[in-house]
């Protein structure tokens, strides 16, 4: 089935649920001389999808399926789901960010698709639900499936730090289109990966690729005293 | 709200939506918006509970700024990073100025005035009405006289234009009533306020701007 007119308002850069202010830790990579050119970039990119990006499109997916079988009356586990999650960002700057882009991107999603779902997932805490969480529940809600959940989750691990790699470094954005482009045909394999970990209720079982230098670099931007974006 | 029958004025609206008045404050890099933050905070902070929210490109140094010089308690100033785009943090993703905004009420609560700085930015910059309720403009003189004549959603549309640093205009060749009448053309009788915030720290127009809007949100006139 195609992706519908509101999924693709969903994986919009334009949704405005906060996601323009965080690069996924490509500002600390920059500043550290890490990333300089688009080589660079694509190195930082196709790592950030493999272990982050698969890790969210995992849980997006589950998000998306339990959604569909909370609103048919299944006993609601999205603790249980935000359990996974905080076991899979062991850094705690990647959890606020991922928090803050959670509690924004429901904020918009509710003003877009009320639904009784999207109520019951509203921080009762400051910190709020985990953004794979709220974006599955969310593909749900707008008509999408989990494939389309992952397939959304692993763009935006990607699409974000390559927006803030043309902020930060002048990179021409069309190169840094291109290159987008050519990893498509990686997020459509790695979401199939994602999906058929997420079609079992074992959560424990989801992708949990390690990335131990973007949870290095998410503390370390928390650290800096000079920084032009959240994470 | 609660105490609605122990009213002793039931005939005073309460607040339209039960929340503080928000108010931005924009404008280019360097014409006093901070500075003009700091004297509302400063004359208005023993009539009424407010807090700050600074959007700055850089690190947090307005938030920093607005510590040091001690016109508010540190957790009432809230800062937020814009990612290289100030202008999209104020109009088109306003999900963090939101969320910082709403935090403060929270922990602050009950508030009156919750001011939202603007990053330095362009003339193209203003604030989304998602977001604040009215907002204030703040150019200076020594950007050119012939800035109000350009325009922009900022000049033309902010509830409020301050044109800051008159004390400036002898030296800058600016020519104030050239900006006077481009301002009026373009601003519908919206009102315009020339300021020194060197020679009147206190911005005392300003302020009083600021209390009237207060009020009428509380609907104390």
């Amino acid at each position: 089935m195609p992706l519908t007119a509101p999924l693709l308002l969903l994986a919009d850069s334009r949704l405005p649920a906060g996601g323009h202010a965080h690069s996924g830790g490509l500002e600390a990579a920059a500043a550290a001389g890490q990333i300089d050119g688009m080589a660079g970039l694509e190195g930082f990119l196709r790592g950030r999808l493999a272990t982050a990006g698969l890790a969210s499109a995992g849980l997006a997916a589950a998000a998306c399926q339990h959604a569909a079988a909370a609103a048919d009356g299944a006993a609601p586990r999205w603790a249980e789901l935000d359990a996974e999650a905080a076991a899979r960002t062991p850094s705690p700057a990647q959890r606020r960010a991922a928090r803050a882009q959670g509690r924004a991107l429901l904020r918009a999603a509710r003003a877009a698709w009320p639904h009784p779902v999207l109520d019951a997932l509203a921080p009762d805490r400051a910190d709020g639900p985990f953004h794979p969480i709220i974006l599955g529940a969310c593909v749900w809600v707008a008509g999408g499936t989990p494939v389309d959940a992952a397939v959304i989750a692993a763009t935006a691990a990607i699409s974000g730090p390559a927006a803030a790699g043309v902020r930060l470094l002048g990179l021409d954005p069309l190169a840094v289109t291109g290159l987008l482009a050519r990893l498509a045909g990686d997020v459509a394999g790695l979401a199939d990966t994602a999906c058929r970990a997420a079609h079992t209720d074992d959560w424990a079982a989801l992708p949990a690729p390690a990335s131990p230098g973007l949870d290095l670099l998410a503390q370390r931007h928390a650290w800096r005293e000079v920084a032009l974006f959240e994470s | 709200m609660s105490h609605e029958h122990a009213d002793p004025h039931p005939s005073r609206p309460a607040r339209p939506t039960g929340r503080a008045l928000r108010l931005g404050v924009g404008g280019p890099v360097g014409s006093g918006k901070t500075a003009l933050v700091a004297a509302l905070c400063l004359e208005l902070r023993h009539e009424m509970a407010l807090a700050v929210v600074t959007n700055d490109i850089y690190t947090t140094e307005d938030a920093d700024f607005l510590r040091q010089a001690g016109v508010l308690a540190d957790e009432r100033i809230r800062a937020v990073r814009t990612g290289c785009c100030p202008h999209t943090a104020i109009r088109d993703d306003i999900a963090a100025n939101l969320e910082a905004a709403e935090d403060l009420e929270r922990e602050h609560a009950p508030l009156d005035l919750v001011i939202i700085e603007s990053g330095g930015d362009n003339l193209t910059a203003t604030f989304s009405r998602g977001l604040v309720d009215v907002q204030i403009f703040v150019l200076d003189v020594s950007g050119g006289d012939k800035v109000p004549r350009k325009g922009g959603p900022g000049v033309s549309l902010s509830d409020l234009l301050v044109i800051n640093k008159t004390d400036l205009a002898g030296h800058v060749g600016a020519d104030l009533s050239v900006m006077e009448r481009d301002a009026a053309r373009v601003r519908s009788g919206r009102r315009v306020i020339f300021s020194s915030l060197r020679e009147h720290p206190d911005a005392p127009e300003v302020s009083d701007w600021v209390r009237a809007k207060v009020r009428r949100r509380a609907g104390d006139i």
